[in-house]
């Protein structure tokens, strides 16, 4: 009792608050990715976080499960420090495509999901494949879950990724570029998915993309990574010409079309070695 | 039934032969674990390492006849010391087929040199490199059953670990399992597995019995233990058919084996699926090959998936 009370004392958190980053450093040892991070998340919200390749997206990412610690700052998830292994975090990494050959049942990979940490022989409990069932069900994929791996397309794929993300019921879900795979048309229908997955489960997801412009709709907040610097908020407030350009100090435009399409422009080559797969 | 009568009258006059005896124990116990590790060692494409470790442990077990041992005990040595090194040097490290093919030759050249210094028969380097199942003592029987228990042990503890660290390796690391022992712990099966399969098959045709039942089994079944039973129950049957065929025809035991895995796994690879097109799921993947020219950072994947694909389609 002692301890919860003093750890709750000490965390940054308000109840609503799940993720806070307060004057964040990232970066790879002396490489510093980014800096000066400040933001805050709440509880049931759908993030994008997005910037040009190398900008340190995913060590966002990496940071948040509990893989890196930060150079410099604090930052706080569910009211603690990120750890590895932390149940209430659903992880989708950026992928890697499963092999051709792998000709494994996706109800399997889901199944693992639950119980591929413990050790010790046991077949799969009814109870253990109702919840991997389930889990597939909320992304309907049912009819997936007998074919192999390997037989998937992208789309397909991703929501089985997505079922072994919720099957542990997080509050948190990291999907790093879920849509990089993908065309336009299914790329929507993933995102339409994501944010049902959030809106009735109340779960928070950040999502890693290339372009905003799929998730524009449904977001609550943007996560833009870029020029060493991150930036929070709302998407129409953060991607504007003037706040960014003065954020970032380099010139940035913000363009709009006229069915409110987003694109960002700005002098990419000021992130050096970063961008080069751009 | 008269043949079934023959079979049973022949099966006791082979079995009258202590050499043929220690051989199907000897076979029998190899077949299973070999069957039941091949599983994994194909789902996480790790078969060149297992082929390499084999020729590592070439070099343990001429080193071991060189000083009068048992070749078993030098191929466990050198297996182990050369699956933990693997293990250690991180889990794509058992990809890493030009490192790994530079130390499988140097280690095949000390294996010569350690066989060119034996004075005795000759004969050993020929059994090392192909096997020598009808040459099992009864000592030889029982170590490799102690072995194996060992491993069945180890693989129940970590069957699950394993499983979902060998199918997604990213969501287990972020889940917090222990990669790195996890990937010790594989390689240390596949050491102590190819150490006592090289007794029936020899360093040069581990594969007949680490890598293609379990690959023939993979294309059959769909989930894991399903697949681990198929591999075991081609692996038995090759074996034991192999041993039955040798008895009779004076061609080596390691030839009807190999041959008769190949066979299997030729049959379940072209006309299994004309037979039963329904059970065999082809990745149409054109939406993904359309979708693959993405711009992320894993363009040489990416590409890979797409070559396979390709493959695929051809060969439909």
């Amino acid at each position: 009792m002692m301890n919860a009370s003093k750890s709750a004392d000490h965390s940054i958190l308000t109840q609503s608050e799940v993720v806070k980053a307060q004057k964040v450093v990232a970066g790879y040892g002396e490489k510093v990715l980014w800096q000066d991070a400040n933001f805050t998340i709440n509880r049931g919200q759908f993030v994008a976080v997005i910037g040009p390749n190398g900008a340190g997206k995913t060590t966002l990412f990496r940071l948040l499960l509990g893989l890196q610690q930060p150079i410099s700052g604090t930052i706080e998830i569910l009211g603690a420090q990120p750890t590895r292994g932390n149940q209430k975090v659903g992880y989708v990494p950026q992928r890697h495509v499963i092999d051709t050959e792998t000709n494994v049942e996706c109800l399997e990979l889901v199944r693992l999901a639950i119980s591929g940490n413990r050790w010790g022989f046991s077949l799969s409990s009814q109870n253990e494949r109702k919840q991997a069932r389930d889990a597939m069900e909320a992304v309907g994929a049912s009819e997936l879950a007998h074919r192999p791996l390997s037989a998937l397309s992208g789309g397909e794929l991703q929501r089985i990724f997505l079922a072994e993300a919720l099957v542990s019921n997080p509050e948190i879900l990291l999907l790093d570029e879920p849509l990089s795979n993908l065309d336009i048309r299914r790329a929507k229908e993933l995102v339409g998915l994501v944010n049902s997955v959030v809106r009735s489960r109340n779960v928070t997801a950040f999502l890693v993309a290339h372009d905003i412009n799929p998730l524009l709709p449904f977001l609550d907040s943007v996560i833009y990574i870029a020029y060493g610097k991150v930036a929070t908020g709302k998407p129409r407030e953060v991607l504007t010409s003037e706040q960014l350009t003065a954020l970032y100090g380099v010139p940035v435009e913000v363009m709009r079309d006229s069915k409110g399409n987003v694109a960002i422009i700005g002098n990419e080559d000021y992130c050096g070695n970063f961008c080069k797969d751009e | 039934m008269m043949s079934m009568n023959g079979l049973f009258l022949d099966l006791a006059q082979i079995f009258q032969y202590q050499f043929m005896q220690h051989a199907f124990e000897a076979g029998t116990i190899v077949a299973i674990v070999a069957g039941i590790v091949g599983y994994f060692v194909v789902l996480r494409r790790s078969s060149f390492a297992a082929h390499a470790l084999s020729h590592i442990g070439f070099a343990g077990a001429a080193g071991a006849v060189l000083v009068g041992a048992s070749p078993v005990y030098g191929l466990l040595a050198f297996t182990s010391l050369g699956g933990v090194g693997m293990a250690a040097l991180g889990q794509r490290a058992e990809h890493r087929d030009v490192q790994i093919g530079t130390v499988l030759a140097f280690m095949l050249g000390l294996g010569v040199l350690f066989i060119s210094l034996y004075t005795g028969y000759a004969t050993e380097a020929y059994s090392i490199l192909f096997g020598q199942i009808l040459g099992i003592s009864i000592t030889d029987v029982l170590v490799t059953l102690s072995i194996s228990i060992v491993i069945l042990f180890a693989i129940a503890v970590v069957y699950r670990p394993l499983l979902f660290a060998s199918l997604d390796e990213d969501v287990a690391e972020a889940k917090g399992m222990p990669m790195l022992i996890i990937g010790v712990i594989f390689m240390l099966l596949v050491a102590v597995a190819t150490s006592i399969a090289v007794q029936v098959v020899g360093v040069l045709l581990i594969f007949s019995l680490m890598v293609t039942p379990a690959a023939t089994a993979q294309r059959l079944a769909k989930r894991p233990a399903h697949a681990i039973a198929i591999s075991v129950a081609i692996s038995l049957a090759a074996t034991w058919l192999g041993l039955l065929l040798a008895f009779y025809e004076p061609y080596p035991v390691s030839f009807f084996i190999t041959s008769l895995v190949f066979a299997f796994y030729l049959f379940v690879r072209f006309a299994y699926p004309r037979i039963n097109p329904s059970k065999v799921q082809k990745a149409e993947s054109v939406e993904l090959k359309l979708a693959g020219q993405s711009k992320d950072t894993h363009h040489d994947k990416t590409d890979e998936r797409t070559d396979k694909t390709e493959e695929h389609n051809i060969e439909d």
